[in-house]
């Protein structure tokens, strides 16, 4: 079977104007998902990979933020093209997204079934009751207790656990081809963490999507991930697939991410071995963003950015060594 | 010790940093920026009220029968009233009439609610729930009406006016003091003021009320609109300035008589008070959206 | 949450109870004599002693008060020094008019601010916005009396489309008299299917309720935008987004209802801060209602009649308040009353 690609990202820059100044929350990337593959998006909070996630349907709230430039092509459309109508028969329907927070994700004041049904009505033309019946399906293919007594709850009479459950109802409900899943296991209980991946994984595969897993955890994208794009500064500095990736790391900065690799669910440990902070998002970098941070830098890679090359098949390092 | 220099020099030049910040958030905003323009005009008209009034003597109540119902016109842009007084002229003495009562009213607000707010916030306890249970109650009544009905009783007059209007006004003051002391008790001056065996009066009026003052002096000029239209409601009830004396609200009643066909009267005197409330609002809503704008608009009472 | 009731009614029966301590304490302050009024012009010395025995003003002030509170619960408000008629049954007479008034002006303020609210929020920062914020500004600032006459130079004088004042044409009243049902002439006049008096009172009600509504108009509408901003930050509405909702209804749909609740509370509040506006635009107007009987009631110095106005007033003003937090809380199950 030949490698599909269903959407691709190209040189990305989505930017904030800020009272500091620009920030240049993306600047210039691209990166492409292959049907049936689940490409994993890692980087610290803050390095522009769920901006990028939001700027694929464009929901950056603007102003401040706004797509300065860049392509989205799926299914043959720039989607950066598409009158906004067109692009609301997407949202949802094609591309569907999981959020990070469940606590605040969901309406607070519609109950659970009236927020699924509505979507299920919007995009598949379906009766309000066909709408209900098909909520319900997808609730107790979420593995929920009881589906039809969580349809008349509201969200904050559900555990964050059963939340995710139903955003992912609702995601899944949509037949999309592409689920965009942003930190869905974050906000979680650590004990319900687990649960809710293997879910989204098992279910990601019944339902024959491919998707893009956002995280900043490196052992889910270990566990779940085909391929995976690593984000610094809103710049992407490698790209591989999971096995050489996690084989032979070339980029400094995931190699230091390699080194502190959080046993699931206990992100605080995340990134203590590299030292500094991520430059100010609005400051103007001739070199290497990381520079200041890495280990091995030398003096050109203050002066120079270094462009991606391939350093084998399909493997992409931002870096001169 | 260099250091040190360094470091006090860095906070006082961030200060400065975040006031001009913030008076540029502020003015940003046309409207905020015209009401600001709008009140320092009406201050400099207050100051210099006297010089600038073209009749002052009118202005100041002195009638004159020649030029009785006068339409505007060149001697008198804004025409005159029954008693031939100039219009503009009472309006530009009005204007410092109505300054200085409702500084007047500020003044008593302040004298009442700081100290109450101070007390309640640093002893806490029963007297905080006394006085605070007292605020809330004074807070249950309509504050106009209540205004209202005390003039009414005491007589009306101007005095009693003022302090008609500062009694339903004074516990948003202690409330706000009250949550300023709650904080800065716990904070580490106070602390040490104790430490070294200042006394409470001291630490109270020499340490606390300093530091929560500024945003006493803040809301007490954002008031200045609704307190200005509360004297102005009064006076055009007959219940706040007597005449001759200068008022707008006096004026708008007095033009009613006549004011179907000498529009003039009400009409100017009450485009006078319109434009001194809008601006005090204006920017009073540019200030509070700028210092938060998550901050509810204040439940302005009518 | 009943637990909640019973303490904010117990706090209402403090309020209460402080109010008429206030306002009694008010009306004895009061330097005209209460008997001397109650006689009209130039008593008797002899007479005047008798009225005060007669009205309990030779007993000590508390007593007096003790009196005035029995007769309060037994719903005795006292009678009006003027006309010798009980001042509750003064109120009950005046309240339609002014319900009539102040029900259409709510109903206005709420349709004309939370439209404006919403778009003033969607829009932020744009001219759009800043329009609306002006208006608002503007609506809270004017001086309602001032508004009221000018209004009545425009629409009556110059262009001649409304009345100048009054509940209904005199002549239409003569032809087609209301049969009062309710006291509301709108209602009444639909109800019976009297369309010559339902025109009439319709158009005398337009500009008196305009101007009442203003200063509520101008306040809702910035309690919306302000929660409208807030809320259109929420994650929920971004979700709505990408699941490709309208902005339509994620604007009056999913985020109003969650931005409802402030705003509901401030047009609770403006509903009871109208009776004070009344004063004015029913002087104006020449509506007669509770505030043209307050307002005469104040000019003759009438103080039983002004207690009792206030009184009621207050109460009004607290249960509606309370109403309103109640309200909200059976409305939004998330709200937690403590």
């Amino acid at each position: 079977m030949a490698a599909v690609t269903v959407l691709s990202i190209r040189d990305l820059k989505t930017y904030f104007y800020t009272q500091e100044g620009v920030s240049r929350a993306v600047d210039g990337v691209s990166y492409h998902v292959i049907r049936g593959e689940t490409l994993g998006v890692v980087g610290e909070s803050g390095c522009g990979k769920s901006v990028t996630a939001l700027s694929i349907l464009r929901l950056i709230p603007s102003p401040p933020g706004k797509i300065v430039s860049g392509e989205i092509i799926f299914e043959g459309h720039n989607l950066m093209d598409l009158p906004l109508d067109k692009m609301r028969e997407i949202r949802g329907n094609k591309i569907s997204m999981i959020f990070q927070e469940p606590l605040t994700s969901l309406n607070p004041v519609f109950t659970i079934g009236s927020q699924l049904s509505k979507v299920f009505i919007l995009h598949q033309n379906l009766t309000k009751k066909e709408a209900k019946k098909k909520a319900i399906e997808m609730l107790s293919a979420c593995e929920m207790p009881s589906p039809e007594r969580i349809m008349k709850e509201y969200p904050y009479q559900l555990s964050g656990g059963m939340r995710q459950r139903a955003m992912i109802a609702m995601a899944l409900g949509c037949n999309s081809k592409v689920l965009i899943a942003d930190e869905p296991t974050t906000a979680l209980d650590v004990t319900i963490q687990a649960q809710i991946l293997d879910l989204t994984l098992q279910l990601r595969k019944e339902f024959g999507m491919t998707m893009i897993l956002i995280t900043h955890n490196l052992g889910i994208v270990a566990k779940a991930a085909d391929r995976v794009v690593v984000m610094y500064a809103g710049e992407k500095v490698e790209e591989a697939d999971v096995f050489s990736l996690f084989e032979k790391p070339r980029h400094p900065y995931t190699i230091a991410l390699m080194k502190s690799i959080p046993i699931l669910g206990r992100s605080e440990k995340f990134l203590k071995e590299v030292k500094g902070v991520v430059p100010a998002p609005y400051l103007e970098i001739s070199g290497c963003k990381f520079a200041d941070r890495c280990p091995e830098a030398m003096r050109r890679c203050h002066r120079e950015k270094p462009q991606l090359r391939e350093v084998e098949k399909g493997h992409l390092v931002a870096c001169f060594r | 010790m260099v250091m040190e220099i360094q470091k006090t020099k860095h906070n006082w030049l961030n200060k400065g940093r975040e006031y001009w910040r913030g008076m540029n958030l502020i003015l940003k905003n046309p409207l905020t920026t015209f009401g600001l323009g709008i009140i320092i005009i009406l201050v400099a008209t207050a100051l210099l009220a006297p010089h600038l009034a073209p009749y002052p003597e009118q202005g100041r109540g002195m009638s004159n029968l020649k030029e009785r119902l006068v339409p505007p016109g060149f001697r008198h842009p804004f025409g005159t009233d029954n008693l031939g007084r100039d219009i503009l002229s009472r309006i530009i003495i009005g204007a410092r009439t109505s300054l200085k009562a409702a500084i007047a009213v500020v003044l008593i607000v302040i004298a009442i609610g700081v100290p109450l707010g101070l007390i309640a916030g640093y002893f806490g306890g029963k007297v905080d729930e006394i006085i605070m249970r007292f605020a809330d109650m004074i807070l249950a009544f309509p504050s106009l009406l209540l205004a209202i009905a005390i003039v009414a009783s005491l007589g009306p007059n101007l005095l009693n006016a003022l302090i008609a209007i500062s009694i339903p006004w004074w516990p948003w003051y202690t409330r706000l003091v009250r949550s300023q002391v709650i904080s800065l008790k716990e904070m580490q001056f106070v602390e040490s003021a104790r430490a070294i065996g200042a006394s409470r009066l001291r630490i109270m009026f020499r340490h606390i009320l300093p530091n929560c003052l500024s945003p006493v002096i803040v809301q007490a000029t954002l008031d200045m609109g609704y307190i200005i239209l509360s004297l102005a409601s009064l006076g055009f009830l007959g219940l706040g300035t007597q005449p001759p004396a200068a008022d707008w609200g006096v004026m708008v009643s007095d033009g009613r008589e006549f004011f179907l066909k000498q529009w003039w009267i009400s009409t100017f005197s009450g485009v006078a008070i319109f434009l001194t409330v809008l601006a005090f609002n204006l920017l009073g809503d540019g200030v509070r959206e700028a210092l938060d704008p998550k901050i509810r608009w204040r439940f302005q009472r009518k | 949450m009943l637990r909640y009731i019973i303490k904010r009614l117990i706090w209402l029966a403090f309020v209460l109870l402080g109010l008429c301590a206030i306002t009694f304490t008010l009306s004895r302050i009061i330097p005209s004599d209460p008997a001397a009024s109650y006689l009209g012009p130039r008593p008797r010395p002899e007479q005047v002693e008798k009225v005060r025995v007669q009205l309990g003003l030779d007993k000590p002030l508390y007593v007096q008060f003790a009196y005035y509170m029995r007769n309060l619960v037994h719903g005795d408000l006292g009678e009006s020094l003027r006309t010798h008629r009980p001042v509750l049954q003064g109120i009950w007479e005046h309240l339609p008019a002014s319900l009539d008034l102040m029900i259409t002006a709510i109903f206005i303020a709420l349709s004309v601010g939370i439209p404006l609210g919403v778009l003033s929020a969607k829009k932020e920062n744009t001219t759009l916005d800043h329009l609306t914020r002006l208006f608002s500004v503007a609506n809270v600032s004017v001086p309602s009396f001032w508004l009221a006459m000018i209004f009545q130079i425009v629409f009556f004088r110059w262009l001649g489309i409304f009345p100048i004042g009054g509940r209904i044409d005199t002549v239409v009243n003569l032809v087609s008299p209301i049969k009062q049902i309710t006291g509301f002439y709108a209602l009444d006049a639909l109800i019976t299917g009297n369309w010559a008096a339902l025109k009439s009172t319709l158009s005398h009600l337009i500009l008196p309720s305009i101007t009442l509504a203003a200063y509520s108009t101008g306040l809702i509408a910035r309690m919306t935008r302000s929660t409208m901003l807030e809320v259109l930050r929420e994650d929920y509405i971004t979700t709505a987004r990408a699941y490709g909702i309208s902005e339509r209804e994620i604007l009056f749909v999913q985020a109003l209802r969650n931005a409802l609740g402030p705003t509901l509370t401030t047009a609770g509040l403006c509903f009871a801060f109208m009776l004070t506006g009344t004063f004015f635009v029913e002087l104006i107007f020449f509506w007669p209602g509770l505030g043209t009987y307050t307002v005469n009631a104040i000019f003759l110095n009438d103080y039983p009649v002004i207690m009792g106005i206030t009184i009621i007033m207050a109460v009004f003003y607290v249960v509606v308040n309370l109403a309103v937090d109640i309200l909200l809380a059976v409305a939004n199950p998330r709200i937690r009353l403590g």
